[in-house]
């Protein structure tokens, strides 16, 4: 019996196929995402990490099988369900996509205004004051997103999907672009959301530095197919090529 | 072939959504109004000068041919069916097209490459109405109001030239002028201002909204929306121009 039975699984995807034209990027991949877990999801360029990501969110529709996100089958649900869905997940983007025309409290204000229309200018201040604080940015409030570093950028991007306290985490990429420095403190922060929001969180990403620091779990994506899963110990201990050159070729790169 | 028709079909839908998400709750009204300042108070300055200056040239180059049969009397109203009829909502439409149309397709373009349509799109936000719906409403209320103000301004223009060359006084001209103005022509004018600010509107949200390649696709998304509005301008000129000649007058 496997360890993680008897957890709660938030995210199930099951025989998901995706096909891009003549490309078909997800072969029927299964996978669950349990309460409270940091799962990490290795893979190559053009593996089809970030069409994974795309389809829980429910940004991409499979061609094939089902999407169940905390017990909801994206599938099944109407526009407005998919909107009320998303605000218990959270999306930290590569490129952090932060609004350009807006400063970094407009940004943090969006999906509260938009999503919590109730809540007053006192309240709205206090969660934009929280979440900075979390991110340890309080001090870049009034700026804007071309007045920060890559760094903070995506520190502002996490604390825009924080601001809603999502249950779900969905990480594109965080380290990509970061020096080693920055990057190990994303890692932190990604480690500390997990603790302090008590979110299940998705990590895509091709750097084994930030699987290793943040991933409970770790799957290895090749060829639209899960090769490997387990801890980052137990995912390289193989063989198989494709998962040792990606082991090598990475911290000779990073050396 | 089939290309051009996939796309003719994809702009239809784009339009269809449009119609689907305008008069459904919940209404961006805040998205709205900051559009109508981009749109409307932004675009002011530069209406104003082009209008004066077309008043005041469209009358220069005409008093010529009229003064050759002792016609300069028929300046003021001459200048008011040229201004009202044609000149005050296609140069707005153009000169909106360009200004504006070109900044909302290369916004929305930009937005799309660098993932901010999806980031609202997982906020839980609709970015179609956010984005889309607040700026076509903006522009097809706007740009008749704009049309309207710079046929006012075209016949000051054409005013000042006129009263420099004949001393006429300001209400007698106003009198010549809109003696033959209807209010048919107003009714046009505001008619055919609010679909060419439709068509740039629409024109710049489609392009922008689903711009792909990069920056070299943002370049072709401001590039393509003014364009292809000026084109439709002129088309729906046509036909506009056709229709209220045939079976309005």
């Amino acid at each position: 019996m496997d360890a993680t039975d008897h957890k709660e699984s938030v995210i199930s995807l099951r025989n998901i196929r995706k096909r891009f034209g003549p490309l078909e990027v997800l072969r029927g991949v299964d996978l669950d995402v349990y309460k409270g877990e940091n799962l990490v999801v290795l893979g190559r360029s053009g593996s089809g990490k970030s069409v994974l990501i795309k389809i829980i969110a429910g940004m991409l529709t499979p061609d094939t099988g089902s999407v169940t996100v905390l017990g909801e089958d994206i599938g099944s649900l109407g526009r407005h369900e998919l909107l009320a869905l998303r605000t218990r997940i959270g999306f930290s983007f590569q490129s952090s996509a932060l609004y350009d025309g807006m400063n970094v409290r407009a940004n943090l204000e969006f999906p509260l205004v938009r999503n919590k229309r109730h809540l007053g200018r006192k309240e709205i201040d206090a969660a934009v004051a929280r979440v900075l604080e979390d991110v340890e940015l309080s001090q870049t409030i009034d700026q804007m997103p071309s007045e920060l570093s890559g760094g903070q950028k995506k520190r502002i991007g996490i604390a825009r999907t924080l601001i809603l306290q999502p249950e779900i985490m969905l990480y594109d990429e965080p380290t990509a672009g970061l020096d080693p420095v920055t990057s190990a403190n994303i890692n932190e922060l990604i480690n500390k959301v997990q603790t302090q929001y008590n979110t299940s969180s998705v990590i895509i990403t091709h750097d084994l530095t930030c699987a290793k620091a943040t991933g409970d779990r770790v799957v290895m994506l090749s060829d639209g197919c899960f090769l490997r899963q387990g801890s980052f110990e137990e995912v390289f201990a193989t063989d198989d090529t494709r998962v040792k050159d990606f082991y090598n070729y990475n911290f000779i790169s990073t050396a | 072939m089939k290309a051009f028709f996939l796309r003719v079909y994809d702009i239809y839908r784009f339009a269809l959504r449009f119609f689907q998400e305008a008069f459904v709750p919940p209404y961006e009204y805040k998205a709205i109004w900051d559009q109508f300042f981009e749109v409307g108070i932004r675009s002011l300055s530069i209406i104003s000068l082009t209008g004066f200056i077309t008043g005041l040239v469209f009358t220069k180059q005409s008093r010529s041919s009229l003064a050759e049969f002792g016609a300069t009397s028929w300046l003021p109203s001459l200048m008011a069916i040229a201004i009202i009829r044609a000149l005050a909502p296609l140069v707005t439409a153009l000169i909106i097209a360009g200004k504006v149309g070109s900044n909302i397709g290369a916004e929305l373009g930009s937005m799309r490459v660098t993932e901010q349509v999806d980031a609202m799109e997982v906020s839980s936000t609709n970015p179609f109405k956010f984005l889309v719906v607040s700026r076509v409403i903006a522009t097809t209320c706007i740009v008749p109001v704009l049309a309207t103000y710079m046929g006012l301004v075209g016949m000051l223009g054409a005013y000042l030239n006129v009263h420099n060359n004949e001393q006429t006084g300001f209400s007698l001209f106003f009198q010549a002028a809109f003696v033959r103005i209807s209010f048919l022509d107003l009714y046009v004018l505001v008619f055919k201002s609010a679909v060419y600010g439709f068509t740039i509107g629409l024109a710049g949200c489609y392009n922008g909204y689903n711009a792909g390649q990069g920056t070299v696709g943002v370049g072709r998304a401001a590039n393509t929306s003014v364009v292809v509005s000026m084109f439709l301008i002129f088309i729906e000129e046509m036909i506009i121009v056709t229709l209220v000649n045939n079976y309005l007058k």
